[in-house]
């Protein structure tokens, strides 16, 4: 069923101007330059702010040295995502905010684009840098192949575990590949980057869904341990009269389709409504507008200080000429046989504040309108994947829907590790990573350690 | 308005910049646009019998982007023949009658062949004559430039053989490739030479190309040591500057390492009546010469000195012996918490590097504004022994100050201490056997 009205259709070459990169490579000469202005700091606080703690003055100090391999080395050893968080990092809240040249009065050193230049060397040339331990005899399943699962399985490889990652998408990566803002990184990209997992001999077995495809009982017999790093679920719903019309999406699929399909077969409203105003609803609304929607609203039911994006993300909305709708709330979605045709929305006020210190949002009665869309995406969160997780004997679920784990990441079940999204709530690509490696430190620790196998 | 002119063993120089002898005064176009940019003088690229040069000739040091820091070279002397240079030099001065043109020399080292040059340089009308002694590649295997210029004999012999014809200045150009340049200056002094002119260029080797294995420049994969000159080299070129002001009584051409018209402020202030800049003009073109005189005459201005002799040589008497300086004179550190980025490079430079006088930080109370904690250091003000090194590498400007305290004791040199005990019992320290 199509929707009551798309956006028209753009030339290939304006899809991909509109999706080029927002960051591109540094050429050598721009590292060469940025790389000589780190002053080399000592405990320095960008690599506090790191969740990976990557030793940035270090990596950046061997650019300067043109000691590519090296660089990319200190990167990957305490990141292997190193790459893709270069390019999605919210480097102005982690290390770029910390540098102390904010403090000097001159711009912070580029640290994500850096990283990414070390990195880009080696996946370039090919050339591997670590291998896979010699063989401890212990098997171990990852679940999911997203982030936190990739540095889980990294981390255990290297020290000579046997990984089997099981993952339900057709492409590994999990949000890395189908989650982030294609302006950003690409699908290719992310795909490309597993291949630094895949040379430390980690098996992937795509399209194999943990409870599905494969028994959990059948993986707690197979492998001496398992990390499920399943992320979060679907999108919250709104129940909202009217959600269920053709038409409305929840941002993480929305996101997806971007990531794999053509620009040109993506189907957008000429019109389109997104609810929320996190980093993901930024996502969408550029989305949508870059794929050629005339007018995108994002409709926050408190006002901009409250907005929970990052400001320079807020920024890219801005430029990208999206229309604000703050202190309004979607009342009901309208439609015509079936097809979203609008959204009615309601003015709010500042209410009391909760628990967090943000002032709620109350509806002023008799303040209603309606707009025209054609669209309307949801991008109030993810659920947690509660009911999945709860399918596993014995693991244990607190109340905001995470996964209970202790501080080996080991969770109420003895054999299951669990780390990122689906423990911690939602945060960014880099925490996933700690939280794998983490998990792979706790895994470890509790399997003893084991050393290799004497042949 | 600060006056510029300068005398200078009996000839005027509109100021006391000059081009040195080098590849910018290679011919007689480059030489009249570098008086049209303003330069005062030019001393003419060396004329001799013509030479022929390698291919490539000129190699660098750059530092954490900064290009040229250091500079060096492995060309030799004029290319051209000796009656096309003099042909220029007459041309020269015929338009130019107020800027100076000084001809450098060098030629074998026969009495007739220096005769017979100094004539030609004088009848194309030079001001002056520089003696070129201090070549330091090519021609000093020949026995001409530093092979003179690094033996105070010949040194003394050849300027008395120029002393002997020349009827305008003679300036002797010495080399720093010696263990002591006051002996080399005394014996041009003694040649009857009316200045002297340092440094000539370093010997170098500029690096290694790590694939090939050749060394920098290169030349079919090979090289050989050339003149190091540049920013790099002006600490080396004011020391010797300053050993030859407090030993000679000739006036002085100050050379090495000068780019900015402070570096020309301090090359007088040790003592020289006139700079010669070459690298620096290298760089940027002859253009750098108008801010060179700008600033000059600013920082004239600013002090209140009307004429170069004003201040000339004030820095020459406070370049001591380390044993007349005052070991009661007592710096410490302080750290502005204001200005402070919290880099820690004074931490961790004193802490491996120093005296162990820097604690690191113990809480963030400054955040920065991105409300990252900012890890001020703490100076420990009863360890510092005052040695600078936290302010010299404090990425910060008056970040890091060193302040003067007062160590309760009197003025008291090394010397005075030595003195003092060998009126009493023995010398303060355990002789070395």
């Amino acid at each position: 069923m199509p929707l009551r009205d798309t956006a028209p259709k753009l030339s290939p070459e304006a899809y991909e101007k509109n999706f080029a990169e927002i960051a591109p490579a540094m050429t050598p000469r721009q590292s060469a330059i940025e790389a000589a202005r780190c002053l080399y700091c000592f405990d320095a606080p960008c690599t506090i702010a790191c969740p990976t703690h990557i030793d940035v003055p270090a990596f950046i100090k061997k650019i300067s040295t043109s000691n590519m391999r090296g660089s990319a080395r200190e990167i990957l050893s305490a990141n292997i995502l190193g790459h893709s968080c270069g390019r999605v990092c919210p480097t102005e809240a982690l290390c770029e905010g910390a540098c102390v040249m904010h403090e000097k009065g001159e711009s912070p050193i580029e640290i994500g684009r850096l990283q990414r230049y070390a990195v880009d060397y080696v996946l370039d040339n090919r050339i591997q840098l670590f291998r896979a331990g010699a063989p401890n005899g212990k098997h171990v399943a990852c679940v999911g192949s997203g982030p936190a699962s990739l540095a889980c399985a990294a981390e255990l490889a290297k020290w000579g575990y046997d990984v089997t990652i099981f993952d339900r998408n057709k492409l590994p990566g999990g949000l890395n590949t189908y989650g982030i803002a294609a302006y950003k990184t690409r699908a290719a990209d992310s795909v490309d980057e597993v291949e630094l997992i895949k040379q430390l001999g980690v098996k992937f077995r795509q399209k194999m869904e943990a409870g599905r495809d494969v028994a959990f009982a059948d993986l707690e017999q197979q492998f001496d341990a398992v990390f499920l790093g399943v992320g979060l679920g679907e999108t919250w719903a709104l129940n909202l009269p009217g959600e269920s019309l053709h038409g409305v999406y929840g941002a993480i699929e929305f996101i997806e389709k971007t990531k794999v399909q053509p620009f040109q077969e993506v189907e957008v409203g000429r019109r389109v409504a997104c609810i929320g105003a996190g980093n993901t609803a930024i996502d969408v609304v550029t989305a949508a507008r870059r794929l050629g929607a005339e007018i995108v609203y994002l409709i926050y039911r408190r006002g901009e200080p409250e907005m929970p994006a990052f400001a320079y993300e807020y920024q890219l909305a801005k430029q990208d000429a999206v229309s604000f709708l703050w202190q309004t709330q979607p009342v009901r979605v309208l439609g015509y046989a079936g097809v979203v045709t609008g959204l009615e929305c309601v003015r709010t006020q500042r209410g009391s504040p909760d628990s967090k210190g943000r002032r709620s949002a109350v509806p002023v009665p008799g303040t209603e309108f309606q707009i025209d869309v054609d669209m309307v995406v949801r991008a109030v969160g993810q659920k947690p994947a509660t009911e999945f997780l709860k399918s596993i004997t014995g693991v244990e679920i607190n109340s905001d829907g995470t996964v209970k784990i202790n501080e080996l990441h080991q969770t109420g079940h003895p054999k299951y590790f669990a780390g990122g999204d689906c423990t911690n709530g939602g945060k960014e690509v880099v925490d996933a990573v700690a939280d794998g490696m983490a998990a792979a430190r706790g895994l470890d620790a509790w399997l003893g350690s084991p050393r290799s196998l004497k042949r | 308005m600060a006056d510029l002119t300068v005398k200078f063993a009996g000839i005027t120089s509109p100021n006391p910049f000059w081009l040195a002898s080098g590849p910018p005064s290679n011919t007689g176009g480059q030489v009249m646009r570098a008086f049209d940019a303003g330069w005062g003088g030019a001393v003419w690229k060396t004329i001799g019998e013509p030479i022929v040069n390698t291919s490539s000739r000129y190699g660098a040091i750059d530092l954490n982007g900064v290009k040229m820091m250091g500079f060096n070279n492995i060309e030799l002397i004029s290319d051209r023949p000796s009656e096309i240079n003099f042909r220029e030099i007459y041309e020269v001065k015929k338009r130019y009658p107020k800027n100076l043109v000084i001809a450098s020399l060098m030629v074998e080292s026969k009495r007739e062949s220096w005769h017979a040059m100094v004539r030609r340089a004088e009848d194309a009308g030079s001001d002056a004559l520089e003696l070129n002694f201090g070549c330091p590649h090519g021609m000093s295997e020949r026995g001409m430039g530093a092979a003179v210029g690094q033996v105070p004999e010949y040194t003394e012999m050849i300027t008395s053989w120029v002393k002997e014809v020349a009827r305008i200045p003679v300036i002797v150009k010495l080399t720093p490739n010696v263990t002591s340049v006051t002996h080399i200056a005394a014996a041009a002094e003694r040649g009857g030479a009316d200045a002297v002119s340092l440094i000539n260029t370093i010997n170098s080797l500029m690096g290694v190309d790590l694939t090939s294995f050749a060394p920098r420049p290169v030349v079919g994969g090979k090289s050989s040591h050339g003149g190091y000159c540049g920013p790099a080299v002006k600490p080396i070129a004011l020391h010797l500057l300053s050993t030859v002001a407090k030993n000679s009584r000739i006036p002085i051409s100050g050379i090495g390492g000068i780019g900015y018209w402070s570096d020309a402020a301090e090359h007088i202030a040790l003592g020289a009546s006139t700079v010669q800049v070459c690298t620096a003009a290298m760089h940027f073109g002859f253009r750098i010469v108008e801010d060179m005189i700008d600033g000059l005459s600013q920082y004239m201005d600013d002090r209140g000195f009307r004429t170069i002799e004003d201040f000339r040589g004030r820095a020459v008497p406070n370049v001591r012996d380390w044993g007349d300086l005052d070991l009661n004179y007592k710096v410490i550190a302080k750290i502005d918490p204001q200005l402070c980025i919290g880099c820690q490079l004074c931490y961790v430079a004193c802490e491996d590097g120093a005296h162990q006088c820097i604690e690191s930080y113990k809480d963030s109370t400054k955040k920065n504004t991105g409300g990252f904690g900012v890890h001020v250091p703490r100076i420990i003000e009863e360890e510092c022994v005052g040695c600078n090194l936290c302010a010299l590498v404090c990425p910060v400007e008056n970040c890091i100050t060193m302040k003067q305290i007062d160590a309760g004791e009197p003025p008291m040199s090394w010397n005075d201490r030595v003195r003092q005990s060998s009126n009493t019992l023995s010398l303060p320290f355990p002789s070395g056997d």
